[in-house]
């Protein structure tokens, strides 16, 4: 058994301390919009919040983590997606397949949330999830359309 | 938190109403937009025909029977019917048809498979006559009440007046009415000119983005079912090569397993009540597996094989125009090369799988489907349940790329696992791993090509021989005889339309050697167009080259009888400043290719460092797909047919090592990333003439118009994919 702080609940699960955590959340949890699509952290599909950061699910074993850890999935970033690379990505209408967005989205706000206003270099450096539908272009123009939204919210 | 599973036995109507009425957001499939109030959603709506039902709040509801994976489909079809509907696009939503629908309604719907560019280009017809229809009966229905002639109505966004009497009223309120009224007659609806459009031609968003933002939306993948079990499959790692035993005590007493499957011949499946616990039980489960004569395929023997086509005796000529062989032998110059293209896995982001159950009257299935109707074939015949009794519930996918369509082995494997589990649904989910080593790959070629000029270095023959492996063959062996496989030499057909060459070769020779392999194929985006695409447009600059000619202006000599391919390569060419100066180190390749009814050309600017690093700066793509429904969403494609397209010319490649692919994940079948990707410029060339497909035709001109670019960049062509194999300098 153990405990997990997930978007702001804590939740018992009852699992192998191995299971990663994708699964955990996918299927204790019951959080889907959490994806799997390599398992190796190699596509980003899973991206989740620990403490803030972005991380790979599919590769942290549920038992490495503890019940202070803050773990935040895509259904709890912003109540009715509210926030601004949410927002950016409706006005932009990033998704084709959608199946990597939320892993896209998870990306974004980590990197906006530790640069506010990132370059094209650091949106290449930083947003290194798969997505073969192939919205790359616009995930770069709502990246930067998010750090507008976010400075225009802080003037107000 | 959405579920499924609340009615698990009611019809697919009652599903819909029953789970958004349960309070659990929009219901499974069903788009409904911002701001409708609940009970909106649940009021029965009014059948108006079999694209249109209208809710009394004069919701438009408008079924959509093809299927969405990205391409945007579903809402190019939607603004089709709404244009001719005339309804406010504000009050839009869209179901999905079953095809157990389809079945018991005589597919009424017509076809519901999703491939080839056909989604729109192959029912726009019959899509706008529904709305058109279903306009005629609603302003009948207003007319009859009012008790004036129809003819004095006018309706704007379902909004219908009647000018002499200032009367007013709304689509939601004569929608009941509506309903009751015989149908048109099909020969008394006039379709708008395109000219008029108000909603389709226009580049609205997506009606299907809200739930891909917030991790809310659907995937078969993410069902959910009451008492459900999950299975995980292994597959005899070599094609064609058979399951023979497995050790069952060793995984014995695992937590949460309830049983080991024989699934099919070659496959065997754990089924678990997590999927993770069926996953690590079969990873940790003895299997023997008979390999079979594949067991020792190669890649290189593979490469033998197909050369041996190359200058085989015996080959199809689909096309031999005057005499090529005796122009090129007799010419000043000669060029020649031969090229060559690897297997490709389509790597969907969302994994095969399929949730099945299935009792003794009944078999039902949730997945990700391109062909609906193929998934209910198999399910039936897999089930041993009669079709009228079984059903698909469509989820839309995460992506396809042709990999989901005719070939439902995820569908037919759930079945057949569920099977063995009476009335308990069970997901079936493949490891990315099983994905990537168990495709139909997109087939295996090379080409040989040979070129005469004269003395003026104009073009005097052309001789294309391709040999690889043929989709058809595979497939659809029925539908050619002795290699006559017309659809491996697709682009560079004769007649108009589908698929083109857009050149007139004095004397021309194009043929193909058949030469299968062990390795399964089937479509992938784009199909043929992608090798051919590659094979005629790098060889055009390697004579154009040989000619001292530009690229450009050597292939404009070649395309007079072919002035849509010349329109198209024109505005690319012009987009993109062809000829202008760029900066040091950058250069420019050029392509035009055709398929799908469409005309496609691309520009690429690169550079390659002195180490051999390749950067694409810049690719300006040129689309001619007639009417164009939603200019939005069609650069969207363009963007998406170059990402794919870049993964396939940077990186992609299965190859074949004792019967196997080597690759297995996305560490070694790389994709690209952000970081690989060029600016995209998307240009459209409208004509109103023909209605030309979207998502698969611009694939083709990504990879020779960068090979071209490596070409000018270093002096050498490249004449093999993927780039990362090639030392560029």
């Amino acid at each position: 058994m153990a405990k997990l702080n997930v978007n702001g609940k804590v939740r018992d699960v009852d699992v192998e301390a191995d299971t990663p955590l994708l699964w955990v959340l996918r299927e204790q949890v019951g959080l889907t919009g959490t994806k799997y699509g390599c398992g190796v952290a190699q596509c980003g599909s899973c991206s989740v919040h620990v403490n803030g950061e972005v991380r790979r699910s599919c590769s942290i074993p549920v038992g490495s983590l503890k019940a202070s850890d803050r773990i935040v999935t895509i259904e709890g970033l912003a109540p009715k997606a509210t926030h601004a690379v949410q927002r950016a990505w409706a006005e932009v209408d990033v998704p084709q397949c959608g199946y990597c967005q939320s892993g896209q989205i998870m990306a974004a706000a980590a990197l906006l949330a530790r640069n506010a206003d990132p370059s094209d270099a650091d949106i290449d450096a930083a947003m290194t999830n798969i997505c073969r539908c192939g919205t790359y272009q616009r995930i770069r123009t709502a990246v930067h359309r998010a750090a507008v939204l976010n400075k225009d919210k802080a003037k107000a | 938190m959405k579920k499924t599973s609340s009615t698990p036995n009611l019809s697919r109507r009652q599903f819909i109403v029953g789970s958004a009425a349960a309070g659990g957001g929009l219901a499974l499939g069903l788009h409904v937009p911002f701001g409708l109030a609940q009970d909106a959603r649940t009021a029965a709506p009014a059948e108006i025909n079999l694209w249109v039902a209208i809710r009394p709040d004069d919701t438009c509801l408008i079924r959509i029977a093809r299927a969405e994976m990205g391409q945007g489909t579903l809402t190019g079809l939607a603004q089709l019917v709404a244009e001719e509907l005339e309804c406010d696009w504000s009050k839009v939503a869209t179901e999905p048809i079953t095809p157990g629908r389809n079945l018991a309604s005589k597919r009424a719907w017509g076809e519901m498979g999703t491939g080839g560019s056909r989604g729109i280009r192959t029912s726009q017809d019959y899509v706008r006559q529904g709305g058109a229809a279903a306009r005629m009966m609603l302003l009948q229905a207003a007319a009859d009440e009012w008790k004036v002639p129809v003819g004095e109505l006018s309706v704007d966004k379902g909004v219908i007046t009647h000018a002499g009497s200032g009367r007013k009223t709304t689509y939601g309120k004569v929608a009941s009415a509506a309903a009751r009224l015989t149908p048109p007659d099909l020969k008394s609806i006039k379709l708008k000119d395109a000219r008029q459009w108000k909603i389709a031609g226009q580049p609205l968003h997506r009606l299907d983005t809200a739930d891909k933002l917030d991790g809310s939306k659907v995937y078969s993948i993410d069902v959910q079912l009451p008492g459900m079990l999950n299975a995980a499959i292994k597959q005899c790692p070599v094609f064609g090569g058979k399951l023979v035993s497995y050790d069952e005590s060793k995984i014995a007493g695992r937590r949460g397993v309830k049983g080991v499957v024989k699934v099919d011949a070659s496959s065997v499946a754990v089924v678990a009540d997590t999927w993770w616990r069926a996953k690590t039980a079969l990873d940790a489960l003895p299997i023997v597996w008979d390999e079979g004569p594949g067991a020792t395929a190669s890649s290189a023997q593979i490469a033998e094989h197909l050369k041996g086509g190359l200058t085989a005796a015996n080959a199809f000529a689909l096309r031999n125009e005057g005499d090529a062989l005796k122009a090129i032998e007799g010419a000043p110059k000669k060029v020649e090369a031969v090229y060559s293209t690897p297997f490709l896995a389509h790597a969907t982001m969302e994994p095969m799988n399929c949730t099945a159950r299935v009792t003794k009257d009944r078999a039902e299935a949730w997945v990700p489907t391109q062909n609906a109707e193929a998934s209910l074939a198999a399910l039936s015949e897999e089930a041993g349940i009669p079709l009228a009794q079984c059903e698909v519930n469509r989820t839309d996918l995460g992506c396809g790329f042709g990999r989901r369509g005719g070939n439902q082995d995820y569908t037919r494997q759930a079945a057949a696992i569920a099977k063995q589990f009476p009335g308990v649904a069970v997901k079936l989910i493949w490891s990315r791993e099983e994905d990537i080593q168990h495709d139909f790959y997109r087939p295996i070629s090379q080409c040989k090509l040979a070129a005469g000029l004269d003395e003026q270095g104009n073009l005097t023959g052309m001789h294309i021989r391709i040999s690889g492996q043929s989709i058809n063959a595979f497939v659809n062996p029925a539908s050619i005889a002795d290699g006559k496989d017309k659809r491996q030499l697709q682009g560079m057909w004769e007649e108009p339309g589908d698929a083109q060459l857009g050149y007139t070769f004095p004397n021309f020779l194009l043929e193909y050697a058949m030469r299968n392999t062990h390795v399964p194929v089937g479509p992938w985006r784009g199909v043929n167009t992608n090798q051919n695409g590659v094979y005629m447009e790098c060889f055009m600059d390697e004579v154009a080259k040989a000619a001292g000619k530009d690229p450009l202006e050597f292939r404009r000599s070649l395309m007079a009888k072919h002035p849509k391919h010349l329109a198209v390569l024109n505005a690319a060419a012009e987009k993109a400043g062809w000829g202008t100066p760029l900066p040091e180190g950058r250069f420019r390749g050029i392509a035009q290719f055709m398929g799908y009814y469409s005309y496609s050309a691309a520009v690429a600017e690169v550079s390659v460092s002195p180490k051999g690093e390749l950067k694409v700066h810049r690719m300006v793509l040129a689309l001619n797909c007639g009417h164009a429904v939603n200019p939005h969403m069609i650069a969207a494609q363009v963007e998406g047919s170059v990402a794919l397209g870049l993964s396939a010319t940077l990186y992609g490649e299965n190859t074949v090592d004792k019967g196997r692919i080597v690759q297995s994940n996305f560490h070694d079948y790389q994709s690209v990333r952000l970081a690989d990707m060029p600016k995209i410029e998307t240009v459209l060339v409208q004509s109103l003439d023909f209605w030309g497909g979207v998502g698969e035709p611009t694939i083709c001109v990504v990879a020779p118009s960068v090979m071209n670019a490596v070409h000018a960049a270093t002096g050498k062509p490249v004449r093999s994919l993927p780039l990362k194999n090639v030392k560029l300098v």
